[in-house]
């Protein structure tokens, strides 16, 4: 008996040392380096996306199984500029709790996942490219409530979901106003919004978008309005790891290239055409002259016009999902709008 | 082969060379398994510690008194966002005490229910009992959860249509509403009282009972328990300047009813859905136990007279018990670890405070310890009485 | 001696009215609870029905059917999911050819199982006429299998070596797919989803535990105060804490090991913490085995002269699995089940899609409960059936009878 159990043992423990060594280099200095990603995106074949399965219009499913939204749609930008390829992607499906850790570690190496872009965060989980998509806390309630504003909810029953900032710049509104409420806090969002609806809550508060969407999917869309008030900035924003600043630069310059893209009337169909374009700044964007960057960031000259190419520009992805037809719900773009509508959406130029 | 006779022309006398001998191979194996478990345990120690600060995982409780800034729903105890981590922790901790209790008590009435129909005569009730039974061994306690909350309890009505019970008892989607007794000023006088009361009654009991086997002669340990657990606090309510005691009836304002004890939907789903699942195993565990007792147990006491009640009471169940209890404790013990899937239907206990504290505070790891410990003490506990238990009534096998 | 003039007929059964007499009213009280049980049988049914047929909207079922059964995985490559399924048919309807009566229930349940799934009476887009013809084709494939197994008597050994094979073939090869070979495009784990992940979490959690869980079971009962120390610690802490927490807390101390930008599989790591958790159960349940042989066998052992690995593997472990299967498959169910709580690591199993499912359309958030049901529903029919199979297991093989 002693001596198989010291067999075991020594087996076991020999086992386990080897895999702690292959796995742990953790003694080296252990940050990327400059071109750490690209080379690894370039040698793996594809990008690893942080991202959701669950969040109709950002990140979902579709009926085949394929995931889709407005974050994926960025990934997949990524990939067509950097590998040529929009279906290059591997998305790795992410709770709330996962993606600090996640992009920290860098085991993904895009964050796209509706996070809110803090100074906290960017200090601890990674670098934050330029923001996507403005976003703001709001409140739906029942049209019949007659509630217009936050000092009329004390001692309201609210529903939120947890782990996000979303609970804490609740607690923080209320905090301010010396109001009372009630909070229901859920793990799901899909649980969060039924509850509201069965009327378990008065009042309900996410980001806007989220509102929107599930309002549209409510028995009574028309019974229930979102309150015009912002309690909190969310500017959802894709992030990167720390340490690899050429690959924080690939993705802000295929961003900005989807807003100029929009700017310059560049769109998913007519991006060849427009290669021959009189317009300089277009020629520039789509690689016909000059250097927009690529050579130091390691790209193909080509690349931001692949990446139009494959998902279009900044307004089409938006509509795609989010427009007046789009496949999620319809939101209008208000702050989402290029700067030149009014909007907040800007880009440094090409070139 | 080992031997002890001296060396002759006849005899060889060989010894076991100490790479075959058990008592050396023995000490050996100690000694390098000891060096091999303590010494992984420290490489992966350190490296743990080293590969977190690299990685700008901090790993002190410092944060624990910064404030949490997060709401908990229906917290026990008084509790604000801008109380600290720590505080949310504990308010977490006894949410989980909370509805681990009472999931114990209730799953244990409704599993010994169950259990005995299982074992009655009438086909309907036992096959009935059967069917509870292995519909809630079969499906995962997180769907369960999710099917009562919310068909069920969002069936109830809102909040302006409430059920209203006699005077001060309301029932709607978002609780049940109750009086519920409150402490006045004098109160502590009395509560010392009915404490006071309570412990000399138990010690009165004990000690005259026992008086009353060893000399035979009758103590009335009974009736002096009762005076003394009635007497002391009524003692006590005169004492206090006022009445220690009021009832606070809830009543409603604004957006919901204030006051009095509230019990939520997802407190009851929960508490509901853990007592029925845990009540099916339990109900399999009497059943066992029950079946364990030898027939002719039954049989004889059958046969002098008693009536199935009697026997039930006086001679199935106690040597049941013995059967019972080990794997009784068992399922306490899941009931209390099945608590964790709280979160999913809005009821924060321990392990659902922790993940919106790793949110919020960003210390996964620390955190995390946290919680597992608390879960650890409660199974601790929970070993620690079934060891006393097993001790107890032990018998001594060779 | 007379012969009696006629010969007496038993009994005739007793008929309905009697058993109803003597199993339902044969007591005044137990009259009474039939009576108040039909009607609150009969109320339950009625609302069960009228809900189903006419409130729910099974849309969210019918139109994701096959990402409840494989998740992510492209629909265009379900192919090699289908075609490990038919090895593992076949390979047990081998194993029931020479295994016999242990095999016998689980078999007959899985082909019931099968040919169920085939018969579905709905229409559901994605279960199309070849897949239900394809799913008959495996319950013929198990039974090809028995046959053959039962003619050829090969010796177990070769069995064991071609599972082995199979299931590398399967996990190593046909589901993640070789990037070089064209007909075996590559599907990484994040894809895989729904009850195939469910299946393999559950399937390998428990394969892989029970060998940990001999060493830790021998490791608790040694005399080596270190190695007993060790493994009691283990087992007793891994089974004070919830699987939720061992799941999280796994993947963060990985996460903290491994150097910055490695990936390591998040299916695997679901698995490990899996296994390592279902091994100290494991071990608690193969303690109690070994505690169930008779001291006597152990003592006659030592007498004949065997030593202590011989007595083990011969004596001891035999017993003691015969006692212990019936706890195992118990185990298995409740880990099976416990596979929902993997959600926490980001992977989509069976509820996870079901997550996914209810918020991929703004209609369908209230129509969870049809969801949940629908779940539900797998689990159970799964769950029962194995826990049916380890009851027809135990009478085949006498437990508690010798």
């Amino acid at each position: 008996m002693s001596k198989k159990i010291l067999i075991a043992f020594t087996l076991i423990s020999l086992f386990a040392l080897m895999l702690a060594a292959c796995g742990g280099g953790g003694d080296e200095g252990e940050t990327l380096g400059r071109g750490a990603i690209l080379n690894r995106v370039k040698e793996r074949g594809k990008v690893v996306c942080g991202g959701r399965t669950d969040l109709l219009g950002f990140g979902y499913l579709d009926d085949a199984g394929n995931n889709i939204g407005f974050d994926i749609d960025l990934c997949r930008a990524v990939a067509a500029a950097v590998l040529g390829d929009p279906n290059a992607v591997e998305i790795v499906p992410l709770t709330a709790a996962d993606r600090g850790p996640a992009l920290q570690t860098a085991e993904v190496d895009i964050l796209s996942r509706n996070a809110t872009w803090t100074s906290s965060r960017d200090s601890q989980w990674g670098n934050f490219t330029s923001v996507t998509f403005y976003d703001g806390q709001g409140f739906m309630v029942r049209k019949d409530s007659g509630i217009t504003t936050i000092e009329e909810m004390g001692g309201a029953t609210v529903c939120v979901t947890s782990g996000t900032t979303t609970e804490k710049n609740l607690a923080d509104a209320f905090r301010q106003r010396n109001l009372d409420f009630d909070a229901k806090i859920f793990e799901e969002t899909a649980s969060v919004y039924s509850a509201y609806e069965e009327g378990q809550c008065d009042a309900t508060t996410s980001d806007k978008s989220h509102l929107a969407a599930v309002r549209q999917g409510f028995a009574e869309p028309d019974a229930h309005v979102i309150l015009p008030i912002t309690i909190s900035k969310e500017p959802l924003t894709p992030g990167v790891p720390h340490g690899d600043d050429q690959w924080f630069d690939i993705v802000k310059v295929v961003i900005y290239s989807m807003v100029n893209a929009e700017e310059l009337g560049v769109t998913q169909a007519n991006v060849d055409q427009m290669k021959s374009s009189d317009n300089i700044s277009v020629r520039r964007l789509l690689g016909q002259e000059g250097d927009w960057g690529y050579s130091d960031l390691g790209l193909e000259a080509e690349a931001l016009a692949a990446a139009i190419k494959a998902v279009g520009n900044y307004g089409e992805v938006y509509d795609r999902y989010m427009g007046p037809n789009g496949m999620a719900f319809s939101l209008p773009r208000d702050l989402n709008n290029l700067w030149s509508e009014g909007g907040l959406i800007y880009a440094p130029p090409i070139k | 082969m080992p031997s002890n006779q001296p060396d002759d022309q006849y005899t060889t006398h060989s010894e076991i060379p100490f790479w075959r001998d058990e008592r050396v191979l023995r000490a050996a194996a100690q000694v390098i398994s000891a060096i091999i478990i303590i010494g992984v345990l420290a490489w992966v120690t350190i490296n743990f510690i080293q590969g977190a600060n690299q990685r700008g995982m901090s790993l002190n409780f410092k944060f624990l008194g910064d404030p949490a800034e997060f709401p908990i729903s229906d917290s026990v105890i008084p509790y604000d966002p801008s109380r600290s981590f720590g505080y949310a922790f504990l308010v977490g901790l006894i949410k989980t005490l909370l509805v681990s209790v009472i999931g114990v008590f209730f799953s244990t009435i409704l599993g010994t229910l169950i259990g005995l129909a299982r074992l009655s005569t009438n086909w309907l009730l036992s096959h009935l009992a059967l069917a509870y039974i292995e519909f809630h061994r079969n499906i995962p306690l997180l769907v369960l959860l999710f099917l009562w909350y919310f068909p069920v309890f969002s069936s109830l009505p809102p909040v302006e249509e409430s059920i209203q019970v006699g005077e001060s008892i309301f029932l709607n989607e978002r609780g049940l509403y109750m009086p519920m007794p409150r402490m006045n000023e004098g109160g502590l006088i009395w509560l010392i009282s009915l404490i006071l009361g309570i412990i000399l009654a138990i010690v009165a009991w004990k000690v005259l009972r026992s008086r009353q086997e060893i000399t035979g002669q009758s103590t009335y340990f009974a009736p002096i328990s009762l005076a003394l657990l009635l007497i002391l606090p009524a003692i006590g309510w005169f004492l206090s300047s006022n009445t220690p005691l009021r009832l606070e009836t809830p009543y409603f304002e604004g957006f919901n009813f204030q006051g009095g004890l509230r019990l939520t939907p997802e407190f009851a789903a929960l508490v509901i859905g853990l007592t029925m699942y845990t009540a099916a195993f339990i109900a399999e565990v009497v059943r066992a136990g029950v079946q364990s007792v030898d027939r002719g147990q039954i049989e004889a006491a059958r046969a002098i007279g008693l009536n199935h009640f009697r026997v039930l009471g006086l001679i199935i169940l106690p040597q049941a018990l013995r059967v019972i209890i080990p794997p009784l404790i068992s399922q306490y013990l899941n009931l209390a670890k099945n608590s964790s899937l709280a979160f999913f239907i809005g009821y924060q206990e321990v392990f659902s405070v922790g993940k919106i504290a790793i949110n919020q505070a960003g210390r996964a790891i620390p955190l995390f310890l946290m919680v597992m410990v608390s879960y650890w003490l409660i199974s601790l506990f929970t070993s620690w009485i079934l060891n006393l238990y097993n001790r107890r009534i032990q018998f001594v096998e060779h | 001696m007379s012969t009696p003039t006629e010969t007496l007929r038993p009994p005739a059964p007793p008929g309905l009215i009697t058993w109803i007499r003597e199993n339902l009213f044969n007591t005044w009280y137990n009259g009474v609870i039939t009576v108040l049980t039909l009607l609150l049988i009969i109320a339950a049914i009625n609302t069960a029905v009228q809900w189903f047929i006419n409130i729910a909207d099974w849309r969210p079922v019918t139109e994701y059917f096959l990402l409840f059964l494989v998740g992510q995985y492209p629909q265009d490559l379900v192919w090699r999911v289908g075609l490990s399924l038919a090895i593992v048919c076949l390979l047990f309807g081998v194993s029931w050819g020479i295994g016999g009566e242990l095999i016998q229930s689980f078999a007959i349940t899985i082909a019931t199982l099968l040919a169920l799934a085939a018969l579905i009476p709905v229409q559901i887009d994605d279960l199309t006429l070849p897949f239900r013809v394809f799913l008959l084709g495996c319950v013929l494939l198990l039974y090809l299998g028995f046959i053959f197994g039962r003619k050829k008597r090969i010796l177990g050994l070769y069995l064991v070596i071609a599972w082995l094979i199979a299931i590398a073939l399967i996990i190593f090869v046909l589901l993640p797919g070789i990037s070089s070979v064209n007909l075996l495009q590559e599907v990484p784990t994040t894809l895989w989803g729904g009850l195939l992940v469910t299946l393999i979490l559950a399937v390998g959690g428990i394969v892989l535990s029970f060998p940990i869980g001999i060493l830790l079971a021998l490791g608790r009962r040694s005399s080596l105060p270190v190695v007993k120390g060790f493994s009691t610690a283990f087992i007793e802490l891994i089974r004070g804490v919830p699987l939720i927490t061992i799941l999280f807390m796994f993947s963060l101390i990985l996460q903290v090991f491994l150097p910055v930008g490695s990936r390591f599989d998040r299916l695997l790591r679901a698995l490990i913490a899996i296994t390592v958790f279902s091994a100290a159960y494991m071990a608690e349940n193969i303690r109690g085995g070994l505690a169930a042989v008779p001291h006597g066998q152990i003592e006659a052992a030592k007498a004949v002269g065997m030593n202590a690995f011989y007595i083990n593997l011969f004596i001891v472990l035999p017993q003691a699995i015969r006692v212990v299967i019936p706890a195992i498959v118990g185990q298995f169910i409740s880990l099976f089940k416990d596979t929902t709580l993997v959600i926490i690591l980001g992977i989509n199993e069976l509820l996870g899609i079901g997550r996914s499912v209810i918020n991929a359309d703004p209609e369908f958030i209230q129509l969870q409960l049809e969801v949940y049901l629908f779940i539900a529903a797998i689990f159970w029919i799964i769950s029962y059936a194995m826990s049916y199979s380890s009851r027809k297991l135990e009478q085949a093989l006498g437990v508690g009878e010798r």
